[in-house]
């Protein structure tokens, strides 16, 4: 895999996570103790499932990386899947139901982004805020019922497949690679870095930051979006609740994977790890009957074991 | 150690101070009474006050956690789970007194959890607190795997829904907690150590406060007025099920933010807190009154969080603060 070896020389291979031990540890353990874990329709199946998180979690990684955080993550997403829903089902197109989930996206992402550069609010309870506005929409919206009667050509994007390989898998590359090179490869990733390493010195250089920091939360609005075609492709319905809480496990991701929320220490190919480590979890816990509601306090444990990994390595 | 110069208000400062929030408490009584003819009946009128002191109960322990600069994003997980535990255990013995007990330790360990995620971890509060959000949440469902739990004795349904001297008993809970609350912040050391913390943490802890015992110290307050608030809610929905606490979060932070606490630290007092709780009921009330769809209740709470917390930074002149 190129691409990770890529990742690998732009940080070092001395910053392993613990995620990487961690999801060797649970694969191991889940296969010895599940039948169903170890074929290869369940381990596309996770990798499936995980494009959707996946796609939080890469912006999700970048906000953190400004010091800031998006709250309001699953709730935009749970809006964007009414959205593509609606207009999905009332004109038939795909591509203008894709384009008003991503607009809208984008819309939320901008007001987050515009809050807390222009006027310096801080991000978790701004985002906290637009998390109550786009559930209530959600919930306004539908008034409370789901929306169905999707076409084939939206689960196209969930269950289909291009030269046999599953749609999710390479709309989870392609934004995989997309952030990747964002973040390594242009200005614009240099200077989210410096946004939460220091701001004040990326200010001082004459970089209009106010700008860039939006467009890192615009990002995140946008994947949003595109992750809502996933989403309700995947479920062929648009719930008005569907991903209420998501960014819980896209944030997990972010932190399991080893980026800090200081200081503008991180690194992406970590939240990949985290993802994966978060997917098998929930995959391995579903195959032993493991509720879900115990499973996102599985999830918090692993936090705390990932936040305790890093500290013993002293590099908190 | 050395002495912190918090002016120690009178009660009629600390009017004084918030002065402004109770005019906009009266404004929102005037309008509502115009736009609605049941607006400023006897009824309406305990109604409301009945609400607020459920969302004040909540948000004096948060006040005190986003005095120290800190935040409890957990206190409505808290509220449901703790609900969810006093409500079975008072099913299980029949005793409201081990029910309501075991509700407010709950609440406790929980608080006490967080605090510790804070200080030993050193987590930023915010993560902390949301992640014990969501594995608090977890746990209630668990927990609760589905089911619905009703019935409970007469005297513990009192404490949501009796009255004494025709006036509903939350509400001498609130202005007792508010006496207390009061009291607490201006009149004691470990009060005004709180002022402090949030002020200037290195300031603090160089000048001999005991930070992080404060901390832990707040956070377990913040558990414990949630246990407290959940066994109210508990009282007066005399039903308990997994979600009961899910949209207590939101209106709490909103309480203290629209009440003049700045979530920068240090600045904020219990008593804005309730006129904050008393402006967010109404608010709440007033669309109720003129029937708006509650789906919309969670879009206004949001909306309204935002606008507070920008009025915080613009009043202070605080931009450029990220977090």
């Amino acid at each position: 895999m190129p691409n990770v070896t890529l990742a690998l020389r732009g940080y070092g291979w001395g910053r392993i996570p613990g995620a990487a031990y961690m999801l060797a540890v649970l694969a191991v353990g889940f296969a010895a103790s599940s039948n169903g874990f170890l074929n290869g329709a369940n381990l596309a199946n996770i990798g499936m499932q995980s494009t959707i998180l996946l796609l939080l979690a890469l912006p999700m990684t970048l906000i953190i990386l400004t010091e800031g955080i998006d709250l309001s993550m699953g709730a935009v997403l749970t809006l964007a899947c009414v959205m593509l829903a609606a207009i999905a089902v009332k004109t038939g197109s795909v591509a203008l139901a894709l384009a008003g989930a991503l607009a809208l996206g984008a819309a939320f992402g901008f007001a987050n982004g515009a809050l807390v550069a222009w006027l310096g609010l801080p991000s978790f309870v701004t985002t906290l805020g637009t998390l109550g506005i786009a559930s209530g929409l959600a919930l306004v919206m539908t008034n409370a019922q789901s929306i169905t009667g999707l076409d084939d050509n939206v689960v196209f994007f969930y269950s289909g497949r291009l030269a046999g390989v599953p749609m999710p898998l390479l709309v989870g590359a392609a934004a995989y690679l997309c952030t990747h090179w964002l973040l390594y490869q242009t200005r614009f990733g240099t200077y989210v870095f410096a946004l939460g390493g220091n701001r004040e010195a990326l200010r001082l250089a004459g970089v209009r930051t106010n700008a860039y920091l939006i467009g890192v939360y615009v990002f995140g609005g946008a994947m949003a979006g595109l992750a809502a075609l996933l989403l309700t492709a995947r479920m062929s319905a648009a719930h008005p609740t569907a991903a209420i809480g998501m960014e819980f496990d896209a944030i997990a991701a972010v932190a399991i994977g080893g980026t800090s929320f200081e200081k503008g220490n991180g690194w992406l190919f970590g939240t990949v790890l985290g993802v994966l480590l978060i997917g098998v979890l929930r995959n391995g816990l579903n195959l032993l009957a493991v509720a879900s509601s115990l499973q996102v306090v599985a999830i918090g444990v692993l936090i705390i074991a990932a936040l305790l990994i890093e500290s013993f390595r002293g590099r908190v | 150690m050395t002495a912190l110069t918090l002016p120690r208000l009178t009660l009629s400062g600390e009017l004084k101070a918030i002065g402004h929030r109770l005019l906009a408490v009266v404004v929102l009584c005037v309008v509502l009474s115009f736009l609605s003819g049941a607006f400023f009946t006897t009824g309406n009128i305990l109604n409301v006050l009945r609400q607020a002191a459920l969302i004040f109960l909540l948000a004096s322990g948060l006040t005190l956690v986003i005095l120290t600069a800190g935040l409890d994003l957990s206190v409505g997980a808290n509220a449901g789970l703790s609900a969810c535990l006093a409500a079975s255990v008072m099913l299980a013995t029949g005793s409201a007194l081990l029910g309501a007990g075991v509700g407010i330790a709950s609440g406790c360990v929980i608080g006490l959890g967080n605090g510790l995620l804070v200080t030993a971890l050193r987590l930023p509060p915010f993560i902390a607190t949301y992640g014990t959000l969501w594995v608090i949440h977890g746990l209630t469902y668990w927990f609760m795997a589905g089911a619905t739990i009703h019935g409970f004795p007469p005297a513990f349904r009192a404490l949501g829904s009796g009255y004494w001297l025709s006036v509903p008993i939350p509400v001498y809970l609130m202005f007792g907690f508010l006496a207390l609350g009061i009291g607490f912040a201006r009149y004691t050391t470990w009060g005004q150590e709180i002022y402090a913390i949030g002020a200037n943490p290195v300031a603090a802890r160089l000048s001999g406060i005991p930070v992080n015992r404060r901390l832990a110290l707040v956070y377990t307050v913040s558990g414990a007025m949630a246990g407290l608030a959940s066994l109210i809610f508990l009282a007066r929905l005399n039903s308990a099920e997994g979600d009961i606490g899910e949209p207590l979060t939101l209106p709490a932070i909103a309480a203290v933010l629209i009440g003049g606490t700045s979530l920068f630290g240090g600045v904020g007092t219990v008593t804005g807190t309730l006129a904050g709780a008393l402006i967010l009921t109404l608010v709440l009330n007033g669309m109720n009154l003129l029937a708006i769809d509650a789906n919309w209740q969670p879009l206004v709470t949001g909306t309204i969080v935002i606008l507070a917390v920008a009025l915080d930074v613009l009043t202070r002149g605080r931009a450029g603060a990220n977090r």
